[in-house]
């Protein structure tokens, strides 16, 4: 059933039970985004520091939001994804995210960059809720911007 | 059921209610406040018009020419006729309900006007109520910020009833217009219309109905209504898109400024300054939607033929059905009237903890059940309820209890895979 597809497990789990939700103190840059078309919103904290291997590495992503599933199950995965890599590293991830999000299903999914996100792949398929699995990850890239 | 009301033989007038959705689901459409689905005779009607008296209005004297216009101007005659206009030309013909609001509320504070009715500026107030759609806010903001008018508004009650506790305070003698919505698009309220009438009356401000969820859905009498205006849209009541009314008392049609100019809204044109067709025409400039009006014309003869009683009576058990079945989902909160007295077949809810894409996404791909989520062009009512977003089932003439009972079991679907 195409729900299925939409509905990933890892998505449900994700959303029943978020990984890293809450805002926490300290961080370097903090924004708020809105999907307008449904009113999804997320706050966002990021806290970057220096990694012993010379590169800047997230310290933290801290967010609280509001939305459907897919949203919210992004900003968990994100937050898996994010926390102790390389800045570079997940900026990687965001752009190979973005592009299986705009791919229309049509795109293969680069699991070696996405790992968990890959989940995600179903979403492409549904024009309108592309914009609910992006908001986390528009906002975490915003966010980087301005730590940096 | 009522024994004269035959959903199933309505059901076979309406070909896209039998078709399949990808994967063998059947449609279960519940999303008719959104927009309507269209009987045989409507699409028949367009498609004969189109194939063999096609041709522009009002200007061509050939005979294809006036058959378009005998046509046109005969679903005028029926339009006026199924809401009890006391002249046809009252009728004017606009895009949708948007624009027929639109309308109104460029005729005040136009400096080409001087009627005083329609004057506007700081001092002056204009009120409307929390539970408007869109349409019946912005452009009466965007007035406000044109003239420097105050924009006020009724609030609405928990159990989602306009509060007019706060009537004589809010309607003054500074107010210049009221427009509310009749049968709210979110709530199902319908809303009084007496009490405000009554009061906009003793200080002189004029009244306009948005009647878009009620004429599709009972029978609406401007005459016995008392209104000064009445705006509706013709997709929602088994017409076609891109043709809406406006109705207006005609001696405030007259009074009232031109909207949009071009060819057919005016009686003489010089080079600076032209003088204006009488109403509606004033109103209808350029080539009108001539096919969609044929296909309102034909839209109102088959409400008519099943009956606006009939239909408001089948809607009603629907809703009483639907009432009683959604009671059976566990924390289910219903955002609107729970009674039945002045209510329509539209339903709103939340589900604790599951966002409203998510049940109808659900919904819609495992079931084929289509129904509207989001805030509904209603955003400011969804804020007054402290929610972002709700899920909404529109029921119509050809909806069935098996539709709702479908509806429910794809509730406790919804909540199984999110439980
Ligand atoms: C109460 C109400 N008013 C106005 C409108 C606007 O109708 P339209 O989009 O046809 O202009 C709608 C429908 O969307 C409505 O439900």
């Amino acid at each position: 059933m195409i729900a299925e597809s939409l509905y990933q497990e890892l998505i449900l789990e994700h959303y029943k039970h978020p990984q890293g939700r809450g805002l926490r103190e300290p961080y370097d840059a903090e924004v708020h985004h809105v999907n307008p078309t449904c009113g999804d919103e997320i706050t966002m904290r990021v806290k970057l520091k220096d990694g012993a291997d010379g590169g800047r590495h997230v310290a933290d992503v801290s967010y609280e939001g509001q939305g459907c599933s897919i949203s919210q199950a992004a900003a968990s995965v994100l937050y898996e994804l994010t926390v102790g890599s390389r800045v570079e590293d997940t900026l990687q991830v965001v752009d190979e995210f973005t592009r299986l999000m705009h791919g229309r299903g049509q795109v293969e999914p680069d699991e070696a960059v996405l790992g968990d996100a890959v989940a995600f792949a179903g979403v492409a398929k549904y024009p309108a809720r592309v914009k609910c699995a992006l908001l986390a990850w528009m906002a975490y890239k915003d966010a980087v911007v301005r730590s940096s | 059921m009522s024994t004269t009301f035959d959903v199933e033989r309505i059901r076979k007038d309406f070909p896209i209610l039998s078709r399949e959705l990808p994967g063998g689901r059947p449609l279960i459409y519940l999303d008719s406040g959104n927009s309507s689905q269209k009987p045989t005779q409507v699409i028949e009607a367009m498609r004969e018009h189109m194939a063999a008296h096609y041709g522009n209005v009002g200007r061509a004297l050939h005979v294809l020419g006036s058959e378009s216009t005998e046509a046109y101007e005969g679903a005028r005659d029926k339009v006026a006729a199924f809401i009890g206009a006391p002249s046809r030309d009252e009728i004017v013909f606009t895009k949708n309900a948007s624009e027929a609001l639109n309308l109104v509320a460029y005729s005040f504070g136009n400096p080409i006007c001087t009627d005083e009715r329609f004057a506007m500026g700081p001092g002056d107030e204009i009120v409307i109520t929390e539970m408007e759609h869109h349409s019946n806010i912005v452009p009466w903001q965007l007035l406000a910020q044109r003239t420097g008018a105050t924009l006020r508004w009724f609030p609405v009650t928990d159990d989602g009833r306009l509060d007019l506790s706060g009537l004589d305070e809010l309607v003054t003698e500074r107010t210049k217009i009221v427009s509310m919505v009749h049968q709210s698009n979110v709530l199902g309220t319908v809303n009084p219309v007496a009490p405000v009438l009554a009061r906009a009356r003793e200080v002189g401000a004029l009244v306009m109905l948005d009647a878009s969820q009620s004429v599709p859905h009972r029978k609406v009498d401007v005459a016995a209504l008392g209104v000064d205006f009445v705006a509706f849209t013709g997709h929602k009541m088994v017409g076609p898109s891109g043709i809406g009314v406006l109705w207006g008392r005609r001696e405030l049609l007259e009074a009232m400024p031109p909207f949009l100019g071009g060819g057919e809204m005016i009686e003489a044109v010089w080079m600076d300054r032209s003088t204006y067709a009488p109403v509606p025409h004033k109103f209808e400039a350029g080539t009108p939607p001539i096919v969609e009006a044929v296909g309102l014309g034909a839209a109102v003869d088959y409400l008519t033929a099943v009956g606006m009683d009939a239909i408001h009576e089948h809607e009603k058990e629907l809703t009483a059905y639907a009432l009683g079945a959604l009671k059976e989902i566990d924390g289910l909160r219903l955002i609107g009237p729970s009674d039945l007295a002045d209510r329509g077949g539209t339903i709103s809810f939340t589900l604790p903890d599951i966002h409203p894409h998510d049940v109808g996404q659900i919904l819609d791909d495992v079931f084929g059940i289509a129904v509207r989520v989001g805030h509904h062009c209603a955003r400011p009512l969804h804020l007054r309820f402290g929610i972002p977003a709700t899920t909404r089932v529109s029921l119509y003439l050809y909806n069935t209890t098996a539709e709702i009972d479908a509806l429910v079991r794809g509730l406790h679907h919804v909540k199984k895979v999110f439980g």
